[in-house]
């Protein structure tokens, strides 16, 4: 258990080693050239839908969408029962009753956005509320989003109470805490917060709200992936990444599964480890999945919009 | 290689490339081919487009699509007349060009090219006048207004014309894009670099990127995913040749709309509107009106 005083968290973060970015672009750029075709693409492809956490996080968000989403989620290609659910189906807060009735039995989780999503700019009671909220309605998984603000100046000890305390409120769901790594500027912060929140218990780092830009990228993932090996191999805990926000295709989708097994191992391929934050990702997964089966290339008229 | 004016200077010679979605790639698979003269000479290396830029050229032209059927006719046609323009002012290379590809005189190649940009601006004219034509107001025995409307069938794919690489190419491809719909065109195999030297033009023609995407390269390897591609809408079989029935088999799978083949008469200056209407779709509105 790592000490955990003011002096010492500040110290253990600025203590990290600096990232070489070029050598950041370098390698990631390298796996993205790596070719996956015929069995293995269809192996990929199909875990690469179980890791989909199929997301609506939109304030025109309905019952009868989020309802439909869940139908999906549970079975994306309706034309094709051998086409496996997704891993989650992530909701605002209040969606979360409407999600649940609708996933009731599936075995796909159903992850919550909470703590203010997306700036969280709201006092720690209304954050833990949030969260409270949304774990008594049925949500499995709680998507928080860290301080930015705190963070960025210097305020570590800010963040980590704050992450404390919302694990502490998930109870039996798992947490997954938003870097919001656009807002961070450098992959040096990108490494100190990933260590800060899988020292405050987090059981997933995310790289992305999906509401700013950049969102998710390869190499941001790539310095998150490293930092779960490593708190890994320190700790003997596992956690795991979601990357979220920009990944459409299904050549996006592969480079991260490479990027997964090459930087983090085995271990991390599967939905308990990796998870990829969509919306659009799944239709093209499909299409591509189709294409294998059928031959010729599938086209979105034939899959639904939401 | 020198030039043939000034020996001393290094000659820049062209790179005949595909063009997709607005941009001249290399073909993804890295490929080219050489393009020879009707006398057997070799002219250039043509890229080689493999399945993968056929499924490229499919995502840019749904992409353009909307855009390109919700302008205005009028505007359509507009650009439509900026090509004829803009080719007008490359006449020297095209003519070269099917003077070398077709073996044919300079004179007859000039008359080819006339004839090209002439297509351009028949079917700009059309492009605003295909509503009134194909549609209207329909007599029906109620109290109800009723008109039916042309709308454009979507994305199209082209097998141009094999034997008459601008002239047919042009034929075939102007009435596609007049009324609204974006085309995938696979060029003629053996005379492709008309089809490129059109894709310059056309990048010049305030022509949105994705509503033309020309692929250069074997028919036999392209036209098949094109065929059965979900998210092509219509298939114009003109260049198919030999492969026609099976193509037309793979694109009844997912129902596409297909212009056989038939005999096609290019030097006709006044084609008329059957290839515009083959890929139209009628829509019909039934309006109630008070009595």
């Amino acid at each position: 258990m790592p000490d955990t005083t003011p002096g010492s968290l500040r110290t253990l973060l600025r203590e990290l080693p600096g990232v070489d970015e070029v050598g950041v672009h370098r390698r990631t750029a390298d796996l993205a050239t790596r070719s996956v075709k015929t069995t293995a693409k269809r192996a990929a492809i199909d875990l690469a839908i179980r890791m989909v956490d199929l997301t609506t996080l939109e304030g025109a968000d309905t019952p009868g969408k989020v309802s439909a989403l869940a139908g999906k989620a549970m079975r994306p290609d309706p034309a094709d029962p051998t086409a496996p659910s997704v891993a989650a189906l992530c909701v605002y807060p209040d969606m979360v009753p409407v999600a649940a009735r609708a996933l009731a039995g599936s075995g796909v989780e159903l992850a919550s956005v909470a703590t203010g999503f997306p700036a969280g700019r709201t006092s720690l009671e209304v954050k833990l509320a949030d969260t409270g909220a949304a774990v008594a309605a049925g949500a499995t998984e709680i998507d928080m989003v860290i301080d930015r603000g705190a963070f960025l100046s210097g305020d570590y000890r800010k963040v980590f109470d704050e992450i404390t305390a919302v694990k502490e409120t998930c109870g039996q769901a798992r947490l997954k805490v938003i870097l919001e790594t656009g807002e961070l500027a450098t992959y040096d912060n990108v490494r100190r917060a990933s260590w800060l929140s899988l020292h405050a218990g987090a059981d997933f780092i995310k790289t992305s709200t999906g509401k700013t830009a950049p969102a998710a990228t390869l190499p941001v993932t790539l310095v998150m992936l490293e930092a779960v090996r490593d708190y890994h191999l320190a700790t003997g805990r596992r956690a795991g990444v979601k990357p979220a926000g920009g990944i459409r295709t299904t050549k996006d989708a592969m480079r991260y599964l490479v990027m997964v097994k090459e930087v983090a191992g085995d271990g991390w391929l599967d939905p308990a480890w990796f998870r990829l934050g969509a919306s659009t990702l799944l239709n093209d997964l499909l299409m591509q999945r189709a294409k294998l089966t059928t031959g010729h290339y599938a086209g979105p008229d034939y899959y639904t919009i939401d | 290689m020198t030039d043939k004016t000034d020996p001393l200077r290094v000659a820049v010679r062209r790179t005949y490339k595909l063009y997709l979605g607005g941009a001249f790639p290399r073909s993804e698979s890295g490929r080219s081919y050489p393009v020879t003269s009707a006398k057997g000479l070799h002219l250039a290396n043509a890229a080689l487009a493999s399945r993968k830029d056929v499924r490229d050229a499919v995502v840019a032209a749904r992409k353009a699509f909307p855009g390109w059927s919700g302008r205005t006719a009028y505007n359509r046609g507009q650009i439509l007349y900026r090509i004829a323009e803009m080719m007008e002012g490359r006449r020297a290379q095209f003519a070269e060009e099917s003077a070398a590809a077709e073996g044919v005189s300079r004179a007859r190649a000039e008359a080819l090219v006339s004839a090209a940009i002439d297509r351009w601006v028949y079917y700009a004219g059309w492009a605003d006048k295909i509503g009134q034509v194909l549609g209207g107001a329909n007599q029906v025995s109620g109290p109800f207004f009723n008109h039916s409307e042309p709308e454009p069938t979507g994305v199209v794919g082209i097998l141009a014309p094999a034997d008459s690489p601008l002239l047919g190419l042009v034929s075939v491809l102007a009435p596609v894009i007049t009324a609204g719909n974006t085309a995938v065109l696979v060029a003629s195999e053996h005379h492709p670099l008309s089809a490129v030297t059109l894709a310059e033009a056309l990048a010049t023609s305030d022509l949105p990127p994705g509503v033309v995407n020309i692929l250069t390269g074997r028919l036999s390897e392209l036209a098949p995913p094109l065929a059965g591609h979900a998210d092509v809408n219509a298939l114009d079989l003109t260049g198919a040749g030999d492969h026609a029935p099976a193509l037309e088999e793979a694109a009844a799978t997912t129902l596409k709309r297909v212009l056989r083949p038939g005999p096609d008469d290019w030097t006709d200056a006044d084609p008329g509107v059957s290839r515009i209407r083959r890929f139209l779709e009628i829509k019909t509105v039934w309006h109630p009106v008070g009595s």
